[in-house]
């Protein structure tokens, strides 16, 4: 029997472990267009303790470790770019405490998203999370690890910034917990002791997160979501920082599409209103249509398109299949709100260039301080041409981002190398160190964030 | 590309494994797909085997013993189908029964699969047993043969052959006796539907079972036809007309709320307890009946019907589709979807666990035996259920 794994099954158990070629096969891929890698060994952990050991075997034989979560950010973050053991995190699910009245949850790295809203809903119906817009198997953990947004970031921010506190797992093994919980206080605040910020954005290189504190907002009584529309990109930097400033919406986002075509070239707003009563449903309402937008309405510029109650809960997954091909991926920027006239059009000449139908998005993020613009790229699972395209837009689209004068979000390895070379030489040198000190081995996720 | 003609080959890339397919339409947990619950693997998932398929099917990645059992690990519970966002959700078990007819045509399937298969067509049931001893399950009852009477009773291999079954066939039989129904039964006669047969892909089996099931049915004159399992029901019901029948086929729980609605069942006991459901997936995904059920439950004098969190088209599959009851690729694990399935119930603080189906009924009983529920809940058919309250005429 392998050594390797016969020392993993003893820490975690015989159905848990594989090096098979169907779990290797199915693990050394993305679900978008990075070119698959095997690792080669997948292990499911149950517990903190568990991943703690396997972190001591693989430092001590120097084998690569490549954590994965809900495996959906489509940036090739859990391609086991040099083999080693793939740990799935998704065992480790328990909702493990949520705090009304402190007003946060306290998860194992591998709850889902979909998993913290029924429970939510359930149990706890005045709370509610920031929703990422990805699919209800997306984990929580593998969203604030790459700084992921959600249908909160309008008035609260980025997911990370609801970070409470963490457990993490350090590569050579050793246990740390970040936040008010570091000193005993308990899990409801991230500040206000030294900033050991290292394991957000580092794509897993310097860490396992195994559990995570992080804010629930309230969740209004009344949700639904109202949509505008205009034809000129340019008006849209004024209206977003119109809307943000009413401080009455829970979400923004301006979108323009291909499909369907008789939505190509006019960029849709929807906005997430919500309310406990319907005075204040109408009060916001009026605010937000008539105040604010009704002069675009007035000067034919633009339209109001109506207010459907009820979340409707993105579907992203229905973008690989708008041409049958099974496969789409992204590019994730976080912006300036006044380039989005430009991301619009740069980025749907890359997708005419490439053949594929433009998708952008823009959501804001805190109130006018930024926007995550995606550029989505559909491709053809079948039809390898067809992947070979996309990825080269989403190349000249990481390019773009910083050409705009953008960060990449969630960055791949192309788009971490791009950054890497931009990045400034002090702070280069000081991720090098952190890198060296807490990694000395090189054995987390090689292949990203490779500062040396 | 194509194997053998490989219907969906150009479906198959479709799947972006998005993971939705694991989930009931509340997003309570991940553990709705039954082999992905069991393993907690991605080759387990509902995508992660259509992705080894298609490689499989492109050679990109050779058979293995295990890959078969990944295959044939999906219970053909249909949540998937119910739960996937996009087009190609139709499909879904079409793919996975597919790939298991290219599997038996090379004849590599798991020894569970191939024992199976053998059984059936030596013996027209899975299990092994002769099939002179078909009608055992009817000893004592002096069920009438089938001569032209309105229905037929049709029980399947598992109400016939499995002990504890055979008790919820015989509940079925004498409360449909006592209503003055008029049935009869083939007894050793009756043979395999082949629900499960089609369903580990063994197409020529199916076909022969489907045609000489069809055909001793026109020949004895049968209009209409009441199942005890929803497996027969949906086979019955759903592919035979494929085959040319034409009968009419109802599952039974359709029948006892249709004769409790008209006064015809004694209903005077009372049953003063608390009970909740588990939805056989062939009766609520596969074929949309989640009220007759329920309404029988509901009739019931002094009890109280108390609801799983997940139920009707989010209702956790039993593990034992796919003819999973037999093989058992899914079992031996606190994880097994059985055991997951009675932790639900007993949650609800339920006494009793009805169920619809004998498959559904054997697996969930051993389940509360596994997780030592059994002082706390019992499984019951509701056959058995209804004919606690009534008198012998």
């Amino acid at each position: 029997m392998d050594r390797i794994r016969e020392a993993l099954v003893h820490i975690v158990d015989e159905e848990h472990v594989s090096n098979l070629a169907e779990e290797l096969f199915i693990y050394s891929f993305d679900l978008g267009t990075a070119e698959p890698q095997p690792p080669d060994y997948v292990v499911a952990p149950r517990t903190t303790e568990q991943i703690r050991e396997i972190l001591r075997l693989a430092n001590s034989e120097k084998i690569p470790v490549v954590p994965l979560g809900g495996g959906l950010s489509l940036a090739g973050l859990a391609v086991p770019e040099k083999g080693g053991i793939l740990i799935d995190l998704k065992r480790m699910d328990s909702i493990l405490e949520v705090h009304e009245d402190g007003c946060y949850a306290v998860l194992e790295c591998g709850v889902s998203q979909g998993q913290l809203t029924a429970y939510l809903e359930k149990h706890h119906p005045t709370l509610t999370h920031s929703e990422p817009g990805a699919p209800p198997a997306a984990t929580l953990v593998g969203n604030i690890v790459i700084h992921g947004q959600g249908d909160l970031s309008h008035p609260y921010g980025f997911n990370s910034d609801a970070v409470n506190g963490l457990e993490v797992v350090l590569p050579t093994g050793e246990v740390c917990r970040f936040g008010s919980i570091a000193v005993g206080a308990g899990w409801f605040t991230n500040h206000p002791l030294p900033d050991v910020g290292l394991f957000l954005g580092w794509s897993g290189t310097t860490g396992i997160v195994t559990k995570l504190s992080i804010k629930l907002f309230p969740a209004k009584r009344i949700r639904g979501v109202g949509r505008f529309v205009v034809d000129d990109e340019e008006l849209v930097p004024e209206i977003l920082h119109k809307l943000t400033h009413t401080q009455m919406a829970e979400d923004i986002i301006a979108f323009s599409s291909a499909i369907p075509p008789f939505a190509s070239g006019l960029q849709t707003f929807s906005v997430n209103l919500a309310a406990d009563s319907e005075k204040e449903l109408e009060f916001k309402q009026e605010l937000i249509w008539d105040d604010t937008l009704g002069e675009y309405i007035r000067r034919g510029d633009g339209a109001y398109l109506g207010f459907q109650r009820g979340l409707d809960r993105p579907q992203i997954s229905k973008t690989s299949d708008y041409r049958k091909g099974g496969g789409f991926e992204y590019v994730g920027s976080i912006m300036p709100i006044k380039t989005y006239p430009e991301c619009y059009r740069a980025g749907r000449k890359i997708s005419e260039r490439h053949g594929i139908p433009y998708t952008v998005t823009g959501r804001c993020i805190g109130p006018g301080h930024g926007m995550m613009f995606a550029w989505t790229y559909a491709f053809n699972r079948a039809d390898p041409e067809t992947i070979i395209q996309a990825r080269q837009a989403l190349h000249e689209t990481d390019n773009l981002v910083l050409d705009l004068g953008g960060v990449i979000w969630k960055p791949g390895i192309y788009g971490q190398k791009l950054l890497i070379e931009r990045l400034d030489p002090g702070t280069r040198e000081l991720m090098g160190r952190i890198k060296d000190l807490l990694d000395p081995n090189g054995i987390m996720n090689p292949g990203n964030w490779e500062v040396r | 590309m194509e194997k053998n003609g490989f219907a969906y080959s150009d479906i198959i890339h479709r799947c972006f494994r998005c993971g939705y397919c694991k989930f009931p339409v509340n997003w309570s947990d991940v553990n709705n797909c039954p082999p992905y619950a069991r393993f907690r693997m991605e080759s387990y998932s509902c995508g992660g085997r259509l992705w080894l398929t298609r490689a499989w099917l492109e050679d990109r990645l050779p058979w293995s013993e295990h890959f078969a059992d990944i295959l044939y690990s999906c219970t053909t519970c249909k949540n998937c189908v119910v739960k996937c966002p996009l087009r190609f959700n139709v499909d879904i078990i079409n793919m996975v029964v597919a790939a298991r007819g290219e599997m038996v045509e090379r004849g590599k399937v798991p020894a569970g699969v191939k024992i199976f298969l053998q059984n059936v067509e030596l013996h027209g049931n899975p299990y092994g047993s002769a099939k002179s001893n078909r009608d055992k399950w009817a000893e004592g009852l002096e069920l009438e043969p089938y001569r032209g009477q309105e229905f037929l009773l049709y029980i399947g291999c598992t109400g016939s052959y499995d002990t504890r079954a055979q008790l919820a066939a015989r509940a079925l039989a004498v409360v449909l006796g006592r209503a003055g129904v008029s049935f009869g039964v083939l007894g050793a006669d009756e043979n395999c539907d082949g629900n499960e047969v089609h369903n580990l892909g063994e197409m020529g089996l199916y076909e022969m079972l489907a045609e000489e099931n069809i055909a001793a049915f026109r020949k004895l004159g049968v209009r209409k036809v009441i199942t005890l399992s929803p497996h027969a029901f949906n086979v019955m019901k759903n592919r035979y007309p494929e085959n040319g029948a034409d009968f009419e086929v109802f599952h039974y729980t359709r029948i006892l709320n249709d004769l409790i609605a008209a006064g015809k069942l004694d209903m005077s006991r009372e049953f003063s307890a608390s009970v909740t459901y588990h939805d056989p997936c062939f009766l609520g995904r596969w074929n949309d009946e989640y009220e007759a059920p329920r309404e029988i439950l509901k009739a019931l004098p002094g009890a109280q019907l108390v609801e799983m969190d997940k139920v009707r088209d989010s209702a956790v599959c039993c593990g034992g589709g796919g003819g999973n009851f037999c093989i058992n690729l899914l079992g031996g694990s606190e994880s097994s979807p059985a055991r997951r399935r009675v932790r639900e119930a007993e949650q609800t603080g339920a006494g009793v666990l009805a169920v619809a189906c004998p498959k559904c009924l054997i697996m969930l009983e051993d389940a509360v035996k596994a997780e030592g529920l059994e002082e706390r809940l019992i499984v019951r058919d509701v056959a058995e259920i209804i004919i606690s309250l009534s008198r012998p005429a």
